[in-house]
């Protein structure tokens, strides 16, 4: 059959169409996220660390929620934390806001060339984090910089890869915010998304092959669960039951692309567990203390060789992808705003407030301390240069650590590359 | 000394490297209790358990994923990817992850693994496992890529890549397994008992990655060959009566330029066969780096043999391979000037 002859149709069948997702809701809408059913906090039934993985599948298409309305941690999901953690993570959040708007606004400054901010998404990472142990082993992908910062990470550090100046550790490799560290248990991002997820769980494999106690835990976005890497990291990790966390960032939107565009209109991330056979969570990553109560379960759950957790964690993605990016072509600019689920650092403060915890004048002191904690890092990093100075020195070490040792092949491109340099 | 084929070398090289180190790990598809559709990691979960040799899903993508998991935890994956054919799906992380770690860490985190895949065709393989796709992983930087033909030299060579601290992709060529293979295919299979490199010492040795072989001195012509073509070019100077050097390159990278440009600048003229598809393939960089290094003592072009620009068609796969007639006519062409 060629394309210019198409088969006649035949007349009893109906002709077929071809189902293109569509956001709800494009520039000049007015956002209305009425139809996200929000549950109550508190209503999500907690299941024993040691239920069979069907018992958390009801779990998939709600929601836990810890903080209610009034801002009390209510319900079978609260992990009680302590005020000193709380404002622990809350510090963290602020810094990592800070730390975001600083690095942003030094990108359109001139100073490198891409940052990502994970506005909206603060309470992911750092909760996570400070519910897993120092040693566990993350898998990230790119808005996950509150796990450094709750690991006490040196800014300054931070700061010195994303200008890839003197102080980057990975010599002007990597493209910013793509950090790696060893020592922290940050896992070298990748800009081939999907790719880690399934490495988080070879991870947790090894530690299980091993007899390790630490876990793993891999993070990916929505938008990538559409890789085949993410089918494999489930598969692996329920074939072998790996000790290992499996976090999905659902803030609703990939660059341009919504999430139906991965397939969220037919069911929620977290229902991908059922198709498995392993635990899954669907949880509000805009609560702090419901995304630390979900991780810990999680976590408790991993160690004891009970095996995976698919976690989706509800958010929005308050800004654009990237300072690549601008979001108002293609959704509502005050999305952000109507989101149901409010914003991660506003609900742990108000909830600290209302606990007796905190208040306004000690919250806006923390909000100054971090921005100058920022600032006093950005200056001492820039001391050791910023982007637009680098990839002139030391051409040669740009030939270095493809192999252990430099083969000829690559030493001769390295004289060829010294000589163009002279 | 034990007479081995290239299997029972290749196995033995499993039991010896993961004998000396707890922390290599096996899996693949079929490779557990079954021990391999092509028998390589028999015995190993027996004598390993199944903790380091085990079966993995139909997921190439996995296997690879999962072993950088492990090697950045320490382990060293020494893993199966049943046909070269099938290992596509496992490509991104070869390249993307695999290969770049090492760099894109500054040296933090290091991926000393192997994947082990058979390739090339004879077997009536049909397209999707007859594939010689090794020109796909010599273009990429990280890698280290490892062809074998003697079952001394596959477990030399499969100890020397486990034991390095790169990512090493080593292709089995499938069709030499059981019997070196001239290229007749009408003629009766000789077994390996009867070719000198069967004889295999017991326990540890290494094959150096990087170093080619002078497999027949000579002064007319060099051949340059790896995997199941450097039998086929040994018979077809032979039947030419040629006095051809050839050189097994053993290692594609990193590459033995040395003993290539010796060998060039002595005899004057070279050919290069390769299984794999012309356009593109791994005898074409062969081919420039000759012409580059070698051009003022050069009397005729270097000459190409390679398989077909088409996919590995089935029931064709005779007219397909480059046998002795192809080998023949550009044997002639190349000593002809």
């Amino acid at each position: 059959m060629s394309d210019k002859d198409p088969a006649p149709l035949k007349p009893n069948r109906p002709k077929l169409a071809l189902h293109v997702p569509e956001p709800p809701f494009r520039p000049g809408d007015k956002p209305d996220f009425s139809r996200i059913d929000v549950p109550a906090a508190g209503a999500a039934q907690r299941p024993d660390v040691a239920a069979s993985a069907t018992e958390t599948h009801p779990l998939t298409t709600s929601l836990v929620r810890v903080l209610d309305e009034d801002n009390r941690a209510v319900g079978p999901w609260d992990p009680k934390l302590d005020a000193e953690t709380l404002r622990k993570m809350l510090r963290d959040m602020v810094t990592v806001r800070a730390f975001d708007d600083r690095m942003y606004r030094s990108q359109r400054q001139g100073k490198t060339s891409f940052y990502m901010k994970c506005t909206g998404e603060e309470a992911i990472a750092v909760s996570a984090q400070t519910a897993l142990d120092r040693d566990d082993m993350h898998f990230p992908t790119y808005r996950q910089q509150g796990l450094l910062v709750a690991r006490g990470y040196p800014l300054v550090d931070m700061m010195n890869q994303i200008y890839s100046n003197k102080g980057d550790k990975l010599q002007g490799r990597q493209l910013p915010i793509m950090y790696s560290d060893k020592a922290y248990g940050f896992f070298s991002i990748s800009g081939n998304l999907g790719t880690q997820f399934p490495q988080a769980v070879g991870w947790a494999m090894a530690a299980a092959i091993k007899g390790d106690s630490r876990i793993a835990m891999g993070w990916i976005g929505d938008g990538a669960t559409a890789e085949g890497d993410f089918h494999s990291a489930l598969t692996f990790a329920a074939v072998y039951n790996a000790p290992v966390i499996l976090a999905t960032v659902n803030n609703q939107w990939a660059i341009s692309s919504f999430s139906g565009i991965a397939g969220a209109e037919r069911a929620t991330f977290a229902q991908r567990a059922v198709g498995y056979g392993i635990a899954g969570l669907r949880v509000d990553g805009n609560d702090a203390l419901a995304v630390y109560a979900a991780v810990r379960w999680a976590s408790e759950r991993a160690r004891t060789n009970q095996g995976p957790t698919l976690i989706e964690f509800f958010t929005y993605r308050a800004e654009g992808h990237s300072t690549s990016d601008d979001p108002s072509g293609y959704r509502p600019t005050d999305e952000a705003k109507a989101w149901p689920l409010g914003d991660p650092i506003e609900r742990l403060k108000a909830h600290l407030v209302t606990t007796g915890e905190w208040d306004d004048e000690r919250h806006d002191e923390l909000i100054k301390e971090a921005d100058a904690n920022v600032r006093a890092a950005q200056k001492e990093s820039e001391k050791l240069g910023i982007l637009p100075q680098q990839g002139k020195d030391n051409i040669g070490s740009m030939f270095e650590d493809v192999y252990a040792e430099v083969p000829w092949h690559i030493a001769e491109q390295r004289e060829q590359a010294l000589d163009e340099s002279r | 000394m034990p007479v081995m084929n290239m299997i029972q070398s290749l196995n033995d090289a499993h039991k010896v490297l993961m004998r000396r180190d707890e922390d290599i790990v096996v899996f693949g598809e079929d490779i557990g209790f079954f021990g391999g559709v092509f028998r390589v990691t028999e015995g190993l979960q027996k004598e390993f358990g199944k903790q380091r040799a085990f079966d993995a899903p139909i997921s190439e993508n996995g296997i690879v994923a999962t072993a950088v998991g492990m090697a950045a935890y320490g382990l060293k994956p020494l893993i199966e990817i049943q046909f070269a054919d099938y290992i596509y799906p496992g490509y991104d992380q070869i390249v993307s992850e695999v290969a770049k770690m090492r760099y894109r860490t500054a040296g933090e985190w290091t991926m000393p693994m192997v994947i082990r895949t058979p390739y090339g065709g004879g077997i009536f393989g049909g397209q999707t496992h007859s594939q010689s796709p090794e020109s796909l992983f010599t273009h990429i930087a990280g890698l280290k890529v490892v062809v074998p033909s003697t079952p001394y030299d596959a477990k030399g060579l499969l100890i020397a890549a486990v034991e390095d601290p790169d990512p090493v992709i080593f292709f089995e060529p499938k069709r030499i397994y059981n019997g070196p293979f001239d290229g007749h295919h009408d003629r009766p299979v000789t077994p390996w008992a009867k070719h000198p490199a069967s004889e295999v010492p017991e326990g540890h040795y290494t094959v150096p990655l990087g170093k080619a072989a002078v497999v027949r001195e000579g002064s007319e012509l060099t051949v340059l060959a790896y995997g199941t073509m450097v039998h086929v070019a040994l018979a077809a100077v032979n039947e030419q009566g040629i006095d051809a050097e050839v050189i097994d390159l053993r290692t594609l990278v990193p590459l033995d330029i040395e003993a290539i440009e010796k060998s060039v600048e002595k005899t004057g003229r070279c050919l290069i066969a390769q299984e794999a598809p012309r356009t593109s393939g791994f005898a074409a960089e062969l081919s420039a780096l000759v012409q580059e290094r070698c051009f003022y003592h050069l009397e005729a072009p270097v000459e190409r043999v390679t398989g077909w620009d088409t996919p590995y068609p089935h029931s064709y796969e005779w007219a397909y391979f480059p046998g002795p007639k192809r080998m023949k006519r550009a044997l002639e062409k190349v000593m002809a000037d």
